[in-house]
């Protein structure tokens, strides 16, 4: 029962109709590689899709891969959902293609943190190992 | 505590967080665990073991679908392996349980092993209770696909089913080695495949000579296409019968018996070794007798057999 300690999980998604999980695949092996469980859903999740598994798998964070150009949309409703559950403490960041302007309105809305393309591997670890914790045991 | 009157309601935001608790391992886990075990033991498990890729996730989809047009509801624990290497895990089982994935009455969870051997995690039993108390009429378990040595599922379920695939080769053997007698029902997935006859009729020949089992019981073997949905309706019918048998020849409780009597033993391992250690830790009298059977001036097995200890059941408050 005892010295077992908590391990930080998150979920690797990618919501929308676009293209390919090449990115979402890369930044989920480079996570579970460095001790974190990876949750990971596939493509072409809808944002319902999306909140369900963090729910039901009570994860710590939410990343995402977004290329269609939807990021404005996507983040601030997932984050609205996740509010609407109860699930305000759960991390969300993401990367794909999102334009550098449009990074302090996503930070505003509670976006974490947005990683531009090109972003090395290890950075976005570091900042999961930084940012990511097990959410606090609550009863 | 109102997160325990949740999760009996069937609030799955609540059940998932006891869950994240038990996986975790932390004190209250526990505590949720004392309070729900009133309102568990009802609920039919199945498990499902195979070879990696041989369309367990695919196949567990399906037979949700299948649950849920009889009103069913449904838990889905799936299990992948944990990295040796890292301690981290990908965890993919959703990725093909994707018709599910917004239904309010199927909860599916993902679990790591956690360097669990078995095809299981340690904390598997415990989620099952948590879903179980949910009130889910139906839990499926899908192991790890590492297709040898999954043989924890059978002290888990009330039905084990074997997903095979066609033109694996070696694996037939593989199947022999363990496998074969677990199983209550066999599965030849990905039987779209045109070599998929064949692997059905290696199986009947290879369950045609082995010995009749004791319970009486003969596992039928099912041709299925997960990705087409052929052969699911007689997959289903198959498991209806495998239950109805269970029931009607007392195995049905007998299994939830043995499952209380493994939870225990179990629990009750757990709980002497700690006694015991902590009872020799007491005044250095552990690392004494470490130093003395390093140096050979004892020896384990006499040491062992002094032991000594004292066991009281404290049922003063029961
Ligand atoms: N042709 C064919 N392919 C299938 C069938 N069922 C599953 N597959 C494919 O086989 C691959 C693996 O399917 P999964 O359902 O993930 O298999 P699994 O046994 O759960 O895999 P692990 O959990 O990784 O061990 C996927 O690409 C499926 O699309 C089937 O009936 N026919
Ligand atoms: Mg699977």
């Amino acid at each position: 029962m005892e010295g077992t300690e908590r391990k930080v999980k998150i979920l690797v998604t990618k919501p929308g109709l676009d293209g390919h999980d090449r990115g979402a695949k890369v930044v989920a092996r480079a996570l579970r590689d460095a001790g974190f469980e990876v949750i990971y859903t596939g493509l072409h999740q809808s944002l319902d899709q999306i909140v369900h598994a963090a729910m039901e798998e009570d994860v710590d964070a939410i990343g995402i891969s977004i290329l269609s150009g939807a990021h404005m949309y996507v983040f601030p409703t997932l984050i609205n959902m996740l509010k609407e559950q109860g699930l305000d403490d759960v991390v969300v960041f993401g990367g794909g293609i999102i334009p550098t302007d449009d990074i302090p309105e996503l930070e505003k809305a509670g976006v974490k943190k947005v990683f531009l393309p090109g972003t090395p591997l290890e950075e976005i670890i570091d900042w999961v190992k930084e940012n990511v914790k097990p959410r606090a045991v609550s009863f | 505590m109102g997160l325990i009157e949740e999760v009996i309601k069937g609030n799955p935001r609540a059940a998932a967080r006891i869950m994240r608790l038990i996986e975790d391992d932390v004190p209250e886990a526990r505590e949720a665990l004392k309070k729900l075990y009133p309102y568990t033991g009802k609920a039919y498990i199945i498990g499902i073991t195979g070879p990696p890729g041989a369309g367990k996730s695919s196949l567990v989809d399906r037979l949700v679908e299948e649950f849920r047009k009889q009103g069913k509801k449904v838990g889905v624990v799936a299990v992948d392996p944990t990295s040796p290497f890292s301690g981290g895990a990908i965890l993919g089982d959703r990725i093909r349980m994707q018709r599910h994935s917004t239904d309010p009455e199927v909860f599916i969870k993902s679990l790591a092993t956690r360097g669990h051997l078995g095809g299981l995690s340690k904390a598997t039993d415990d989620i099952i209770q948590v879903m179980d108390a949910m009130g889910k009429d139906v839990i499926i378990v899908e192991t790890v696909g590492v297709g040898q040595d999954e043989v924890d599922i059978v002290k888990t379920a009330d039905t084990t089913m074997v997903v095979t695939v066609p033109g694996l080769g070696d694996d037939i053997q593989a199947i022999k080695a363990g496998i074969l007698e677990i199983a209550d029902l066999f599965v030849v997935n990905k039987g779209d495949k045109p070599e998929a006859d064949k692997t059905v009729r290696e199986l009947e020949m290879m369950l045609d000579m082995s010995a009749p089992r004791e319970d009486g019981w003969k596992p039928p073997i099912l041709k299925v296409s997960a990705t087409k949905g052929e052969g699911i309706k007689d997959t289903m019918e198959a498991l209806e019968k495998h239950r109805k048998f269970l029931e009607t020849s007392g195995r049905f409780e007998s299994y939830r018996k043995d499952r209380v009597a493994h939870a225990f033993e179990n629990l009750l391992r757990d709980k002497l070794f700690h006694m015991v250690m902590s009872k020799l830790k007491e005044n250095g009298t552990y690392d004494k007798l470490l130093e003395d059977m390093f140096s050979k001036r004892k020896d384990p097995y006499s040491v062992i057999e002094k032991l000594r200890c004292q066991c009281v059941l404290d049922t003063e408050n029961n």
